[in-house]
């Protein structure tokens, strides 16, 4: 490969990379919180994809541990403190480690039976979210969360939106490292012919495993960042209404592409918030139309077909 | 009569009702995942459909007339659907099993998206038909007419179903194609005509299930997806392809969400996944599902 | 002679069928061992018990004196099996060289490391894997765009890359022309001597080339086992050919033209 097609991926994640840091100079407020929320969920199906798409493990649950992450981020800054880095750390490990938890008995199963078990593991979290009410403060949420304070300052509006973009941009970057690694290979490897692996000699349990704890810490991460803009924290940030569209993202931006659900959670947030206010609330229906068509005709989502058009006069 | 008894009978035969409405609902569920491999998403959202019918075609206050049109009505919109969605994931039948769930997922988001808009949000109740809708008094407890007789409706419908299955050709062919799919095709038999009548009449039994479930379940946003998770639940349970195992599963599942509420209240839904998590990584064929199928 | 790989009593039931009946079976150190037969014989059965990836329903499988019976496929391929599948087995995403990359990876220790670093000793090792199966240069090809002889010899080099010592070949020669035959053979004529082959195969020629050891198989049961020649003229054999309509395989004696 030449140079100048080496460097092409590199320097178009340099070019988003800029254009996203300018944007609050460039755009109102409102604009700047859409793109803020637009980046969080973008962190979360990048998670997912991790999962979906370089592991091949479709799962429906994935919210369980977007939403444990931003229970715990909220916690501590109510109880604990409102640092940023520390209610993210803490995001980080409640994520993972409930992730080690579901994970330990989901990925034992394969496929649909994987997909259910998720589906079961996921309104088990949201079951727990709603009765524990003494630290979830049930169905009502958790909320009152502070700022999240960075060197002092409460983070909101343009502060708020270049914290989360600094650490979307680091979690891309940790994902895509992973992916282009040998462990990335692995997961590959297992998600294209999980027999094959076994054969080879791989523990492929304990890869899926890792996966799953890896990619449930990167949810968590998400639900953190998640914490410290809405400063609310519901049930149903844990549940199918989180999970679903998840999926969606991932599935209509292309999994495994790692780009392409960034960009199919900017799809998922615009549609459901803004072009379904203007629909009388139906956003919904319209992603599902959108998710339908994908799923039909074009396997591998918008990714797929952006490459292909690149690659079109060969 | 035993005090636990005497205190808990109402949710026992609550559970009975709730267990018949179950596996009227889950059956459908359980024969298409059995026969093949594609888990219906949508299922649930043929329960909340056959709720709207009833309640915008029978009234707040059904008359016979109009419930048992909701009945014909919703039963045909099922079977329609059912057989819609049969031709849709035979498409992707080449591709995976995962991609024809994804499929129905795609389809349960619009038509939940379009029921609320033509139903709008608020929840919608419906009264049993007349004559169904008292209560009689059962060892001195006052129990409603309707529950019980949907005990006796949810008997006759399993028998039949049962019935078909087990004595008609079109259940031999169901039962060996759930047991080898591939030696039924190299046989000759044309198992897409078969699977789009089993689609058919599975939804038709789920849209039903709505239909009379709706003067206890109502009809509300968000229904779909409780509902498609018990269906869910039953179907791994008992296991998938069996109606023996639905029914099962369903009665227990049933028994769980009324008295299991009762007596643990939220900790009968960690009853309820934990058992599903259990049975999906110990024995994934459920308890009465046939483990030498020639699926992975 | 002590077993490299053996198994005694072997029995694989699929509800009334009996695919594997009581076989036993014995491979020394560097054996050059086919296994032939009948389609239905219970070869590649055979195979999947052998490597691991089916678990009889009674007898025992020895490797390198240790009973294997209860351990799993991937634990057996650490302990130095290698198979090849009869239905291509590959990574389909990937490039040739990334399939072999696969393989070879656990080898070097690599598969846990989370950083996008290559290693020049991993692709010198696929470079020359490649070179030896005949798809030198393929490396970056995508799998979907070989052609099915050279997806054959592709499953061979991922068989090869994790070095193993004892190597299961489903009918390594189904589908290849007579050229990238005649590679095959000289690549496993230069296998090393401590390698103990097994390999399934209908191309008598390639058998009688190749082997020093035939095991015919029939209906679940072992037939005979004993030299190229001894099996090519023993009346059991061609009987137990006959009654299935493949006799004409044994009598041709010339290679296919090219």
């Amino acid at each position: 490969m030449s140079l100048a097609a080496r460097a092409r991926w590199p320097a178009l994640a340099l070019l988003a990379a800029l254009a996203l840091a300018a944007a609050p100079l460039l755009l109102g407020p409102f604009a700047v919180t859409t793109l803020t929320r637009i980046l969080v969920f973008a962190l979360l199906a990048l998670s997912l994809d991790l999962l979906v798409g370089i592991t091949g493990l479709p799962s429906l649950g994935h919210g369980a541990y977007f939403g444990v992450g931003a229970y715990a981020a909220g916690w501590v800054a109510i109880h604990a403190t409102p640092s940023g880095p520390v209610t993210l750390a803490v995001a980080i490990a409640a994520g993972g480690l409930v992730a080690a938890a579901a994970g330990s008995v989901a990925v034992r199963a394969r496929g649909v039976f994987f997909l259910m078990l998720t589906l079961a593991i996921g309104e088990i979290v949201e079951q727990l979210a709603e009765s524990w009410h003494s630290v979830t403060g049930g169905s009502n949420g958790l909320y009152g969360i502070p700022a999240a304070r960075l060197g002092g300052a409460a983070l909101i509006d343009d502060a708020l939106y270049w914290y989360v973009l600094a650490v979307f941009i680091a979690g891309f970057a940790v994902v895509a490292c992973v992916a282009a690694s040998p462990f990335g290979h692995t997961l590959r490897g297992i998600r294209d012919n999980e027999p094959r692996m076994r054969a080879l000699g791989y523990r492929v349990y304990h890869f899926k495993l890792a996966a799953f704890v890896g990619s449930g810490a990167l949810a968590g991460l998400a639900g953190g960042l998640f914490a410290a803009q809405q400063r609310l924290v519901t049930p149903a940030d844990l549940g199918l209404a989180t999970s679903i569209p998840a999926l969606l993202a991932v599935t209509i931006g292309g999994e495994g592409s790692l780009w392409g659900p960034c960009l199919g959670a900017a799809a998922v947030v615009l549609i459901r918030d803004y072009l379904g206010s203007s629909l009388g609330g139906h956003g919904s229906l319209v992603l599902g139309l959108l998710f339908v068509v994908v799923v039909f005709a074009l396997p591998g989502g918008l990714a797929r077909v952006g490459l292909a058009r690149r690659r079109g006069p060969a | 009569m035993p005090a636990w008894l005497d205190t808990h009978l109402v949710s026992l035969l609550n559970g009975l009702a709730i267990g018949f409405l179950l596996f009227i609902l889950a059956v459908g569920l359980s024969l298409v995942f059995g026969m093949m491999d594609v888990l219906n998403l949508a299922h649930g959202v043929l329960f909340l459909t056959g709720g709207y019918m009833c309640w915008s075609i029978a009234g707040e206050r059904p008359t016979w007339p109009g419930f048992l049109a909701a009945l014909a009505v919703a039963g045909g919109v099922g079977a329609l659907a059912g057989g819609g969605l049969s031709l849709a994931t035979e498409r992707l039948a080449r591709r995976s099993h995962l991609d024809q769930a994804l499929l129905t997922l795609g389809v349960a988001l619009i038509a939940a998206d379009a029921l609320s808009a033509a139903f709008g949000d608020d929840v919608h109740s419906v009264n049993p038909p007349p004559g169904l809708d008292g209560s009689v008094l059962l060892f001195g407890k006052a129990y409603p007419v309707y529950r019980l007789s949907l005990i006796a409706i949810g008997a006759v419908l399993a028998a039949a179903v049962h019935l078909v299955v087990e004595r008609t050709s079109l259940g031999a062919v169901v039962r060996a194609t759930v047991a080898d799919r591939q030696m039924v095709s190299a046989v000759g038999v044309d198992d897409r005509k078969v699977k789009a009548i089993v689609f058919g009449l599975g939804s038709l039994l789920a849209s039903t299930a709505g239909v009379l479930g709706a003067p206890i379940y109502g009809a509300r946003p968000g229904l779909d997806a409780s509902v498609l998770i018990l269906a869910l639940v039953v179907v791994v349970i008992g296991g998938l392809g069996s109606v023996r195992g639905a029914l099962v599963g369903a009665l227990v599942i049933g028994q769980i969400e009324t008295l299991g509420r009762a007596l643990l209240s939220n900790l009968a839904s960690f009853v309820l996944f934990g058992a599903l998590a259990l049975v999906l990584v110990v024995r994934p064929h459920g308890l009465f599902g046939d483990s030498t199928g020639t699926r992975s | 002679m002590t077993a490299v790989l053996s198994c005694a009593g072997l029995h694989r039931n699929f509800g009334a069928v009996r695919a594997v009946d009581g076989v036993d079976l014995a491979l020394p150190a560097g054996a050059r061992h086919a296994l032939i037969g009948p389609n239905g014989a219970g070869k590649s059965t055979l195979f999947r018990l052998l490597a691991g990836g089916l678990s009889p329903s009674a007898g025992q499988i020895w490797l390198d004196g240790g009973d294997v019976t209860r351990t799993s496929e991937a634990r057996r391929a650490r302990l130095g099996i290698g198979q090849t599948f009869q239905h291509s087995s590959l990574f389909l995403s990937m490039t040739a060289g990334e399939n072999v990359g696969l393989a070879a990876q656990r080898l070097l220790r690599r598969p846990w490391s989370p950083l996008p670093v290559a290693r020049r000793e991993l692709s010198e090792r696929v470079d020359a894997l490649l070179v030896d199966v005949g798809l030198g240069g393929r490396g970056s090809a995508p799998v979907a765009a070989l052609s099915h002889g050279e997806r054959r010899q592709l499953e061979i080099a991922v068989a090869l890359a994790t070095r193993p010592r004892v190597l299961l070949l489903d009918e390594p020669a189904a589908g290849l022309s007579p050229a990238e035959t005649e590679r095959l053979t000289h690549m496993v004529q230069r296998l090393p001597g401590d390698v103990t082959l097994l390999f399934v195969e209908h191309d008598l020629d390639l058998v009688f080339r190749l082997a020093t050891r035939v095991t015919v198989m029939h209906l679940g049961r072992v037939l005979m086992t004993g030299s190229p020649e001894e099996v090519r003229v023993s009346p059991a054999v061609q009987e137990a050919y006959l009654g299935t309509g493949r006799r004409q395989d044994l009598f041709i004696s010339s290679p296919a033209a090219g």
